[in-house]
């Protein structure tokens, strides 16, 4: 085999090294210009009035998003409230009992499954077996739907946390004649406490922010949220799609901007601050 | 405390069998309230392309293709991007890796209804003024055998479509693929890549012979996770599709997805067509658990190598 120039691969490799540069900078520039879009046309409608007052159909004044953010806070945290303890209790099998067991592989296996599940279908599963039965779109099964999309991400990041914990820990703790669920609960997760709230948080960082499975679950109103299970409720990310895909109006493409920068302001905080305070917890 | 041990590892154990209970209720959902339309239409809904309330025929071809080839574009344009971005920070010093790193990871919370409007104000106006234009005319593409097939007719788009909607999908899966390459490139002995620096072989030979044989297997999990990530994703295509109920012509036309018609049409539809649309639904189901499939068997194969324990 006769080599090749070098100064032919060192022009390849410098290629290669462009071609990174380049792809960094998309995928950065990327995210930059979507929030800078964002913020640009987002920032001059925000207002004290925006933020206080309900949604109300186009052309009446002192109009807000006031309604969808509750909604969206109401739904999330329920969601929250209602995935975590089922999701911890199931990590928490995966991890501390279910290290050599088929079954437990499979159950793995069906959470992965439901990680890559399209929200949307979600959405038409929470349809088919709350909104039918029910006979109305409600909070509820918003809430239900966003619950179903946390669980098997809370679930994996749970086993995952719990995994990193050295053997040795529950060892000493089982030594010492604790049981096995005080250990668990008392030493193993207490010491992965920092991992735990940081997959909480982010994953509810993430389904605050879903759309599709509330499309057709908690739908969308421009009242308060009123009865929760009876009630279709408001929420920011079905109210931006309404405002800008419904609509032919600027003003309300403006209100759509004004809650996506509110909703991408609320998401990004979390995730930042979370991030920050875990990273500095790992040293 | 026997009592207890065993209780609490009962409540356990239904917390985990609950996600089993959840597969299943999907499935069993879908496939009960779709029952209809397989009865009604048999297989050939799946290569029926006629989607019409007046008369209730309904066929998913159009969906499915549109679907398939949304896909595909983001695949095309993500795959080398998230490889190089992940080569990028793997190579980089400890300093500017996290933060870099820290920000891809980022893309991944924007939630998709914000790409979705970013697409349908500022990706569409320019894809239809600068990009399509760039592409059939300067580029030629259009003048090239197959362009017309490519880019459709006239080769001038309204800035919707496919392309667009490829666009904005690669932008949001690059962060998931490039997450696994990451953990891929990392797990590769640093003796093996010394040895290999040390042969004066450059970054490029490193990377192709070295880095990428010891991880591909990783590598295609991950081109399969931002596969499902892209086949299932609603808000952001339904913004910039153009939701149109009809195979695709090109690269610049119009259509609609599987997800998008679901969006678009679920809430108003009763009867057949809602049977129809439950039957859509379990279709894209049965498209991801594929994907699922193959991404686990990858995966699974590289899991210890990258420090996944199991």
């Amino acid at each position: 085999m006769t080599p090749r120039p070098v100064i032919y691969r060192k022009a390849a490799n410098q290629l290669l090294n462009l071609l990174a540069v380049a792809s960094i900078c998309i995928a950065l520039g990327g995210m930059g210009w979507i929030l800078y879009t964002v913020i640009c046309n987002g920032a001059p409608v925000i207002n004290w009035e925006f933020i206080t007052s309900p949604s109300k159909p186009h052309g009446e004044p002192g109009a807000g998003v006031a309604n969808a953010l509750l909604g969206t806070l109401i739904m999330t945290i329920g969601a929250t409230v209602m995935a975590v303890p089922p999701a911890l209790a199931g990590g928490i099998y995966l991890a501390e009992f279910g290290k050599n067991s088929k079954f437990a592989d499979m159950l793995r296996f069906c959470a992965n499954v439901m990680m890559g599940v399209p929200s949307i279908l979600i959405g038409l599963f929470v349809y088919a077996l709350i909104v039918i039965p029910s006979g109305n779109f409600s909070g509820m099964a918003g809430t239900i739907a966003l619950a179903i999309i946390m669980f098997p991400v809370i679930m994996r990041i749970t086993e995952d946390v719990l995994l990193m914990v050295p053997d040795t820990l529950r060892e000493s703790a089982l030594a010492l004649g604790m049981s096995r669920m005080r250990t668990t609960l008392d030493i193993v997760a207490r010491s992965a406490r920092n991992g735990l709230a940081t997959g909480i948080l982010l994953s509810l960082a993430r389904v605050s922010g879903e759309t599709a499975p509330l499309l057709f679950t908690a739908l969308f109103a421009d009242t308060w949220p009123g009865s929760f299970f009876s009630e279709p409720t408001a929420s920011a990310p079905v109210l931006i799609t309404e405002y800008t895909t419904n609509s032919p109006f600027e003003s309300m493409h403006a209100m759509g901007w004004g809650a996506a920068l509110v909703m991408a302001g609320f998401i990004l905080i979390i995730n930042i601050v979370t991030r920050c305070l875990f990273h500095e917890n790992q040293h | 405390m026997q009592h207890t041990d065993t209780l609490f590892r009962t409540i356990c154990q239904a917390g985990a069998v609950l996600a089993l209970l959840l597969i299943a209720g999907i499935f069993g959902q879908l496939c009960i309230h779709s029952a209809d339309a397989w009865q009604h239409f048999g297989l050939p809904f799946l290569w029926g392309s006629n989607w019409d309330p007046a008369v209730d025929d309904y066929g998913a071809l159009p969906h499915l293709l549109g679907t398939l080839l949304t896909t595909l574009i983001s695949l095309l344009l993500a795959v080398p991007l998230s490889f190089a971005v992940a080569l990028l920070i793997t190579e980089t010093p400890d300093w500017l890796n996290r933060p870099l790193s820290h920000c891809v990871d980022l893309l991944a919370a924007i939630p998709s209804v914000i790409y979705g409007m970013w697409g349908l104000f500022v990706l569409v106006p320019l894809m239809q003024d600068y990009v399509q234009p760039f592409l059939s005319e300067t580029l030629g593409l259009i003048y090239l055998p197959g362009g017309a097939w490519l880019l459709g007719e006239d080769g001038f788009g309204c800035g919707f479509g496919f392309l667009s909607a490829g666009v904005i999908l690669a932008l949001m899966v690059l962060p998931y693929m490039c997450a696994v390459m990451r953990d891929v490139f990392r797990m590769t002995p640093p003796m093996l890549r010394e040895s290999a620096y040390g042969l004066g072989c450059t970054r490029l030979e490193v990377t192709r012979d070295v880095v990428v044989r010891y991880g591909i297997r990783g590598i295609i999990g991950g081109i399969f996770i931002g596969m499902g990530r892209a086949l299932g994703e609603t808000m952001a295509v339904l913004f910039v599709i153009g939701n149109l109920m009809e195979n695709p012509a090109g690269l610049y036309s119009c259509g609609t997805t599987i997800a998008a018609t679901l969006a678009n049409n679920f809430a108003e539809a009763t009867g057949l067509q809602q049977s129809a649309l439950f039957a859509l639904g379990l279709v894209l189901l049965l498209l991801s658990f594929g994907i699922q499939l193959i991404t686990r068997y990858y995966l699974s194969l590289t899991a210890s190598k990258r420090g996944e324990k199991h």
